[in-house]
């Protein structure tokens, strides 16, 4: 996984509420068994018209997409996520993620920040009147910076520690490996198997 | 101070003193509290989420750590006519061919196309025995939660997380916060699972049970089969919630025992010990509680492009300017015009074109046993398409045995093979641009169907009585109404 410390960049405003992992990256792109080539299946649906956000000449290029409450609700495909960053994002702001979508996106190294809905307010007017106007993610200092905004957001600490230092979560649990041999030999023998051990 | 359900299975799967702390960052971030590693009972693997996460093994040269709580099926992509024939799909049978190819390399169990044991991973697992109560149970697919029927903690998960369960069995979580949704009283005539969770997802909202494990109870779940059960904690995610739990009783006891890979003699009795310790205790405290009063409810469908946009089958389509909410006005203005629909129209006027009854929330034998008891000497409305795909080999092989495949066809609706089929467009079953489903499945969203197609999200038996009149209706609804037969 790619560190991510801080990112500047231009934003998509995307004023809409509870946007599904089916409008992110409809089915049909699931049956891929890569995790790359996913760009053109960002938004499909609504990117059939020519005037939604992401196909306006000056959103190019943009690589922080500003959302409205309840982003990422549904389906639990990583692929999402993978759709996002292959397109250039590196950040996604909401007032609310879902759960799922949330921990697929820290574990990629795509940084979902939490503001308040009056912070998410002012950066889609801010970003609206002005394409141009950058906005920057400042993760050592938990920090969304843009002109006339300054909002702390929160992250739980070891979440950003492995984003800071782009850990590997499963080196980091198989350190643990005789730990979870212990606990394996001490598990009841009710338990289901599916094929005989 | 006593625990929840919830608390006591996450405390019985976490692993002890870990020797290398999984948060080896800064003091501070260290105080803040790092994450529990859990242990997962059972990894169900199908064809979709799993390719990407074999391959990181594959990469990384490490094995999948235990074959004996690992196994996979196929369900998205697969289609439920000509099985026998080669995947028409390149893409749909290159996925399939994938998931095989990676279960022969790993060792996985899987069953595959046209093996008996074949059909939505969500039905299979229970109905093998291999979900039982007090287990942890994960899955590449969010209706994961269906498991939580059993007294599971059962989740869906991402592909990067697959790949950490395949390697160590093991998850890094932080410890979700608890919600009882309690329902008490009579659930009325014609009222069902389905039913009762739209009307508590349309309460509480997609985002209402973020963060939480839910936990279903009060006397109304009590009285409900277990695949009602199940109905109800698989659409636990279309409220955002992290997962739904049911506490294990005699119900529960009775669905397992004698399942193939139920526990057997002495394990038995030691399983059954220990599952009568999977209740809430009267003191613990819960971070949220709902109550629903089980008499108010009536049958209940979706209008609009998400599981929160719902209303009883007697209400009208709602005007978006009677939310105060601006950002749900608008997502009403949007969905009324993607579904085509006018606020104030009756919700019973809407026509369809499609009715689809199966998928993981309504495709076990229950179901559709309902949706027969309902289609039982009537026809399907001229200029409807009737699908019913049972959710696995077994419970097509059960409807059989009973006689439902010619209740189905007989009425004139089309009886498929074991699968996901329409609940989502990833196979050869699918809406048209602009059609319009009445179906049993679990989401409403744009295009979830097929491009351009609209759904309404309804129980077994309000697709059958849709079915027969081809607008939406219950069976009370029918001229020739008779008392419902189905079981809850």
């Amino acid at each position: 996984m790619e560190a991510f410390t801080t990112h500047t960049g231009r934003v998509v405003p995307l004023r809409r509420s509870n946007v599904d992992t089916d409008q992110i990256i409809p089915a049909h792109w699931l049956k891929k068994v890569t995790r790359d080539g996913f760009e053109d299946g960002l938004f499909e649906a609504w990117r059939k018209d020519e005037n939604f956000v992401l196909n306006r000449p000056e959103r190019q290029g943009a690589s922080v997409l500003v959302a409205g409450p309840d982003f990422g609700t549904g389906s639990s495909r990583e692929h999402a996520v993978w759709a996002l960053q292959n397109y250039g994002f590196k950040a996604v702001v909401s007032s609310r993620f879902a759960d799922i979508f949330r921990g697929n996106s820290l574990k990629n190294g795509l940084l979902t920040v939490v503001l308040e809905q009056k912070v998410v307010d002012a950066l889609w007017e801010l970003t609206e009147a002005d394409p141009t106007a950058e906005v920057t993610v400042d993760l050592e200092a938990r920090q969304v910076r843009a002109e006339g905004v300054t909002a702390d957001f929160e992250l739980d600490e070891n979440a950003r520690w492995r984003l800071l230092n782009g850990l590997d979560d499963i080196s980091l649990t198989l350190q643990n490996e005789a730990d979870i041999a212990a606990y394996e030999a001490s598990r009841p023998a009710f338990k289901p198997r599916t094929i005989a051990a | 101070m006593g625990r929840t359900l919830a608390e006591k299975v996450w405390d019985d799967h976490v692993i002890p003193k870990l020797s290398a702390p999984l948060d080896q960052g800064s003091p501070q971030s260290r105080a803040a509290g790092e994450p529990d590693l859990l242990f997962i009972d059972l990894h169900l693997l199908h064809e979709v989420t799993s390719p990407q996460a074999f391959d990181g093994l594959r990469q990384a040269g490490r094995p999948v750590r235990r074959l004996d709580l690992t196994i996979a099926t196929e369900d998205h992509n697969t289609p439920t006519l000509d099985i026998d024939k080669p995947i028409a799909d390149p893409v749909s049978r290159a996925q399939l061919e994938t998931l095989r190819k990676n279960c022969a390399e790993f060792g996985v169990r899987l069953h595959p196309l046209g093996d008996v044991e074949q059909g939505v991973v969500h039905v299979v697992g229970p109905q093998l025995g291999l979900t039982q109560p007090g287990t942890t149970v994960v899955c590449g697919d969010s209706h994961t939660s269906t498991h939580g029927a059993f007294g599971a903690l059962a989740f869906g998960i991402g592909t990067s997380q697959v790949e950490h369960v395949l390697a160590t069995q093991t998850l890094p979580l932080a410890r979700p916060k608890t919600m009882a949704i309690t329902v008490e009283g009579e659930l009325p005539d014609e009222v069902t699972a389905k039913d009762l969770i739209l009307a508590i997802i349309a309460r509480i909202g997609t985002g209402g049970g973020q963060g939480y494990i839910l936990e279903y109870r009060g006397s109304a779940i009590e009285k409900l089969s277990m695949e009602a059960r199940m109905t109800i904690c698989n659409m636990s995610i279309e409220a955002g919630a992290r997962a739904g739990m049911i506490a294990p009783d005699a119900t529960t006891y009775d669905y397992l025992k004698g399942r193939d890979h139920a526990p057997q003699g002495e394990d038995w009795d030691a399983a059954v010990a220990y599952w009568n310790t999977l209740r809430s205790d009267d003191d613990a405290v819960f971070d949220a509680e709902v109550v629903i009063d089980a008499a108010e409810l009536a049958p209940f469908v979706t209008w609009g492009t998400n599981p929160g946009q719902g209303a009883p089958l007697s209400a009208s389509v709602p005007d978006p300017a009677s939310y105060e909410d601006a950002s749900e006005r608008h997502a009403a203005e949007k969905a009324l015009e993607y579904m085509g629909l006018t606020a104030g129209q009756p919700l019973r006027e809407i026509s369809v074109d499609t009715v689809f009854v199966g998928s993981c929330t309504n495709g076990r034998i229950e179901d559709l046993r309902n949706a027969a008891s309902v289609l039982d000497g009537r026809k399907v409305a001229d200029g409807v398409r009737m699908l019913v795909v049972p959710g696995s080999v077994r419970v097509a092989l059960q409807a059989v045995s009973e006689g439902l495949d010619k209740v189905f066809t007989e009425a004139g609706a089309e009886w498929r093979h074991a699968g996901c089929s329409m609940c989502l467009g990833m196979n050869p079953d699918q809406l048209a641009p602009g059609e319009r489903s009445a179906s049993t499945s679990n989401r409403n969203f744009e295009g979830r169907q097929g491009k351009g197609g609209r759904t309404h999200l309804v129980s077994p038996q309000v697709a059958a009585a849709t079915a027969v009149l081809g607008h939406l209706a219950s069976p009370a609804d029918l001229s020739d109404a008779r008392t419902p037969a189905g079981v809850r």
